[in-house]
């Protein structure tokens, strides 16, 4: 018969004993988990990026509710046990329902500390532990106002930073000189107050509340010891945290801070086990979850009779989540006699770091504005090792202390296997080597599901991204570590999530926000944000030509020689004597040198001078011509073959699908060109197997191609699916692009995004999905409502005309 | 035009060059690019990037700098000289900006179209 396994709390540490106890026997226990909290687990580490909308809840649940029925595991969620009967093995949930149990653990985590002052229990005064105090954090964002934080902690400052991304004039109150005492020295300290006060939150230090003030019921301000009052629709309180061990103090278990457990996290009940924040060990309450994990694995060890894991205590460190700010610390950084400094700082870059040693080895580190290092000084600190013999170029990180090595990865390869990456979850640098040999991983998705490595608060991503290449070379996109450019820290992807979630709408403000290194950005940089805005908000955003490329600022592309070609649009392909006649016309009465049909289905002309570029576009608009985006980061051709028409083996009317299809998605804007065609049967005259979207007709229907290439790389497309008509063929065409185009990085081709997002990915958001599916095209075709005006006819009726007029001087008259 | 005194050439008003953008001047001796940074600052350079002729007016300006738009050198728009690992210089032009109006140096020019 299986054994009876009762949980009481369903937070992280719980989770992480069933994932490992699953892991070792899936049908040893028969699990019931109550859970105070009306859902399904998840990663509370993660709330700050909730609160800051860089996440949705979605994205940081661990366990969804397919999992515990797929385990087999009885979960009452919103059901708060009241009592344990440990005679009986039973426990009481608040409904008066008992439940018996072979084998208890309790896991109940701990509660915000609110700090009595008179009006801490008014309407409007939330803590920051789960869920619902995000929402009601979110719901007072919503109408603006004024927030005050008292607690200047790592809670703290992230709700803090939270509420002011949603738009919430933010002030921190903070008892102590410095912010984060317990975790940083004063100079750190100082450098993340300028850091919070630059993102518009004020701070108050050595500020100690009063009270709480409001009368209509509702809080209005807090009061300070000195007399001020700050204004406030909000106050959070994030003063610190108290174990949830009364439950375990009624059921007589020992317990001082937290609920006592010995070294096999056993209470002094042996059928009692206790993990997470609930728990004393040696004395010690742990908050945060690296120490949890550890117990973890200790609990479902022994819950498998396993005897040899023994939990020792552990060692942690802090990094703050708060985007943009790097700040990290390890370990014992007071002042000492018997202690030695090491400190450097570099005011220019914004850096400070601190190292304290005690007896030649490491016993504290403190890091802000770089803490690449942060890993390898923690593993010295976590070893003991002896430092006498690095000591002159410790500070300067493991790069320098292992010669002056140029390359970036050098620090991460240079950790011994058993150094720990991921300090959320345990993942040593070993594990994550072997999972990547042994399961081909070539992403740090894979990493992720395979190894938990990065999967919490994904500070240590970067160095996941290293490791990856470090044992696939350069099989490894390594794009995806890289920052934009040098003009910023964050890569593409962040840059675009921050754009969506902070609703950045200029490219000034991105550079503000996203604090920007250069006054206004680079050659990379800027063209990139310009089509981010342009993507994200498409009926808002005005465009920024000085951010783009001369070819798409002036709708031509640059020669060798400084004139430029011009290219019409002709629709799949298909001309007629009258526009052959026009661009004959032209090409005589401006006496463009070279005329030539190009690789994609239409004519070059070639060597136009950039003044005559106005007066060449109005006479081909004139004939019904209007720009081929030829010189476009957006769609340009669509090659189409002669079809049912006129060919003896087409099944379906290739050249008028093609036709549509330009009609329709000509003018969008994309990552990086894109190139489509249609074939009107498998023989494929069109070569749409190598585009970045092609068609093939057959009998029953169109198959749908797409992530194909032939220019620098040649590629075979991938099939996306089938479609029965036309107009299915369009949506699905048009619902991948706009995928794409929200999803891809500036220069990112189709093809390239396939590869780093999976086919899979697409297929299920453009195929499977079909909510998903009529979004997609709903924000295209929004998008299309003003993307479609030609530019041309724009800039023959006088827009930007300074780029086609010169200004002119008479030199040799003046110079006489 | 004018003809100053001085030897400065009036060739236009400091509001028709775009900010972060440029303006070209044709001159007999070759043209001059005019660039306007972010800071409204304005300078001129033979519109010849050093590397193979790219017309630099054509470029994306940025800082003080403009990237030129044929192959991606960076010039200084202060001193003409690429950055980087590049080398190479483009002349600069002498200006004063008066009353609004951008004056360039007859002689710089002068030296320039012989
Ligand atoms: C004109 C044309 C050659 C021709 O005479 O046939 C051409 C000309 C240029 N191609 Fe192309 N490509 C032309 C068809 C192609 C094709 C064939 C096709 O589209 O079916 C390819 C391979 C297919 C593909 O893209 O996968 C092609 C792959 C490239 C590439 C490599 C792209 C890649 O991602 O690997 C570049 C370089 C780039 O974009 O960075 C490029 C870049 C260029 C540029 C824009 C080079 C530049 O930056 O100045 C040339 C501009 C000349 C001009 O001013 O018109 N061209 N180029 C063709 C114009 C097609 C059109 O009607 O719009
Ligand atoms: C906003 C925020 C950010 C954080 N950031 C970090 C970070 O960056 N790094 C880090 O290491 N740590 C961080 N932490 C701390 C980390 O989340 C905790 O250490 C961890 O969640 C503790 O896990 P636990 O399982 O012990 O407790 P919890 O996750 O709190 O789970 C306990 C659960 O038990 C339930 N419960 C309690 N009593 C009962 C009962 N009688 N009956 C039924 N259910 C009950 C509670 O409702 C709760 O859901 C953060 C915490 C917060 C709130
Ligand atoms: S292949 Fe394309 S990019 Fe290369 S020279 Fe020919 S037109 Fe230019
Ligand atoms: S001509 Fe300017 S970079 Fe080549």
């Amino acid at each position: 018969m299986t054994e009876k396994l009762v949980v009481i709390g369903n937070g992280m540490a719980a989770g992480r004993v069933l994932d490992h106890l699953f892991e070792r026997d899936a049908g040893r226990y028969s699990v019931t988990v109550f859970g105070s909290e009306p859902r399904v687990n998840y990663n509370r580490i993660l709330l700050s990026p909730v609160l800051s909308g860089e996440k949705e809840f979605d994205d940081i649940v661990t366990h969804d509710q397919a999992w515990y029925e797929s385990h087999g595991v009885d979960l009452r969620a919103g059901v708060t046990i009241v009592s344990i009967d440990r005679a009986a093995r039973t426990v009481t949930d608040s409904a008066g329902l008992v439940t018996s149990y072979d084998k208890l653990l309790v896991a109940t985590g701990s509660s915000p500390f609110v700090i009595p002052v008179p009006g801490a229990n008014l309407p409007g005064v939330v803590t920051y532990r789960d869920l619902d105090d995000v929402n009601a954090m979110l719901a007072a964002a919503q109408k603006g106002g004024s927030a005050v934080v008292i607690g200047g902690g790592l809670l703290g400052l992230e709700a803090a930073a939270g509420l002011a991304a949603r738009g919430m004039k933010v002030s921190v109150v903070h008892l102590m000189p410095t912010l984060m005492e317990r975790q940083l020295d004063a100079a750190a300290g100082y450098l993340l107050q300028g850091a919070m006060q630059s993102r518009g939150v004020d701070v108050f230090t050595k500020a100690n509340t009063k009270a709480v003030v409001g009368d209509s019921g509702k809080v209005e301000g807090v009061l300070l010891e000195d007399g001020r009052t700050l204004p406030a629709d909000i106050v959070v309180m994030a003063v610190g945290i108290r174990p949830n061990a009364a439950l375990g103090k009624a059921a007589g278990l020992t317990v001082n801070r937290g609920i006592v457990v010995d070294d096999e996290m056993r209470t002094s009940d042996p059928d009692v086990f206790c993990v997470g924040e609930c728990v004393e060990h040696r004395g010690q309450c742990y908050g945060l979850v690296a120490p949890l994990f550890d117990m973890a694995k200790v609990v479902a060890a022994r819950l498998m009779d396993d005897p040899a894991p023994r939990y020792e205590g552990s060692s942690v460190s802090t990094k703050l989540k708060v985007t943009g700010v790097d700040l990290f610390s390890a370990g014992d950084f007071n002042e000492a006699d018997d202690r030695e400094d090491i400190v450097l700082r570099d005011a220019s870059r914004g850096v400070y770091k601190r190292l304290v040693l005690k007896d030649d080895r490491l016993i504290g580190a403190v890091m802000y504005g770089d803490t690449a290092d942060g890993a390898f000084f923690f593993d010295l600190l976590k070893t003991g090792a002896d430092v006498s013999d690095m000591r002159d170029t410790l500070i300067f990180g493991q790069s320098f202390v292992g010669g002056a090595n140029q390359d970036p990865n050098a620090a991460v390869a240079a950790l011994a296997a058993s150094a720990e990456i991921c300090g959320c979850n345990g993942v040593c640098k070993g594990t994550i080597n072997e999972a990547i040999a042994a399961k081909g991983l070539t992403d740090v998705a894979g990493v992720r599901a395979h190894t938990k490595a990065s999967a919490s608060c994904g500070s240590c991503t970067g160095l996941v991204e290293q490791l990856l290449s470090i044992s696939l070379g350069a099989g490894f996109q390594k794009a995806d570590v890289e920052p934009m450019c040098g003009c910023t820290e964050l890569g593409h992807d962040d840059v675009r999530r921050l754009i969506v979630a902070r609703e950045l709408k200029s490219i000034p403000q991105v550079m503000q926000e996203l604090e920007w290194k250069t006054s206004c950005g680079c050659a990379k940089c800027r063209p990139a944000l310009n089509y981010y805005l342009l993507c994200d908000w498409p009926t808002e955003y005005q465009d920024d030509s000085q951010s783009r490329f001369i070819n798409e600022r002036v709708h031509a592309n640059i020669q060798k020689d400084g004139t430029y070609s011009v290219v019409p649009r002709m629709w799949g392909g298909v001309t007629s004597p009258a526009e052959l006649r026009a661009i004959a016309d032209v090409a005589d009465k401006f006496a463009i040198p070279t005329v030539k049909v190009t690789g994609g289905q239409r004519i070059d002309l070639l060597g136009v001078r950039k003044e005559d570029l106005p007066a060449v576009w109005a006479d081909l608009n004139a004939a019904g011509m209007v720009s081929g985006h030829a010189y476009a980061k957006g769609l340009r051709t669509v090659k189409t073959c002669v079809g049912t028409d006129w060919c003896r083996f087409g099944t379906q009317d290739s050249t008028g699908l093609g036709i549509k299809i330009e009609r329709f998605m000509w003018g969008s804007w994309t990552p990086a060109k894109v190139k489509m065609a249609v074939s009107g049967c498998p023989r494929n005259c069109s070569e749409a197997t190598c585009k970045d979207v092609g068609v093939i007709c057959v009998d029953s229907g169109y198959e749908i191609h797409f992530a194909g290439a032939a220019g620098l790389h040649v590629r075979q497309t991938d099939l996306l699916g089938k479609a029965a008509t036309e107009d299915e063929c369009i949506e699905i065409i048009a619902a991948l692009t706009q995928a794409y185009r929200e999803q891809g990085r500036y220069l990112e081709r189709m093809y390239k995004w396939s590869n780093r997002v999976g086919l899979e990915t697409i297929r299920a958001q453009i195929m499977d999905d079909m909510p998903r599916r009529k979004a997609l095209y709903q924000r295209f075709v929004v998008s299309q409502a003003t993307a479609q005006t030609d530019p041309w006819a724009e800039r023959v009726a006088g827009k930007e005309a300074h780029e086609f007029n010169p200004l002119m001087m008479e030199l040799a008259e003046a110079a006489e | 035009m004018t003809m100053h005194m001085s030897g400065w050439i009036e060739v236009g008003g400091v509001g028709d060059v775009p900010l972060r953008g440029s303006r070209v001047v044709r001159a007999p001796g070759g043209d001059i690019a005019l660039f306007k940074s972010a800071d409204g600052h304005i300078f001129a350079l033979r519109d010849q990037c050093p590397h193979k002729m790219g017309p630099l007016s054509q470029g994306i300006v940025h800082g003080r700098s403009v990237t030129c738009p044929l192959h991606n050198w960076i010039i200084d728009l202060e001193s003409g000289e690429a950055q980087g690992a590049d080398h190479g210089c483009s002349n600069v032009i002498a200006l004063r900006v008066e009353a609004g109006r951008i004056l360039l140096d007859a002689r710089a020019l002068a030296l320039e179209a012989a």
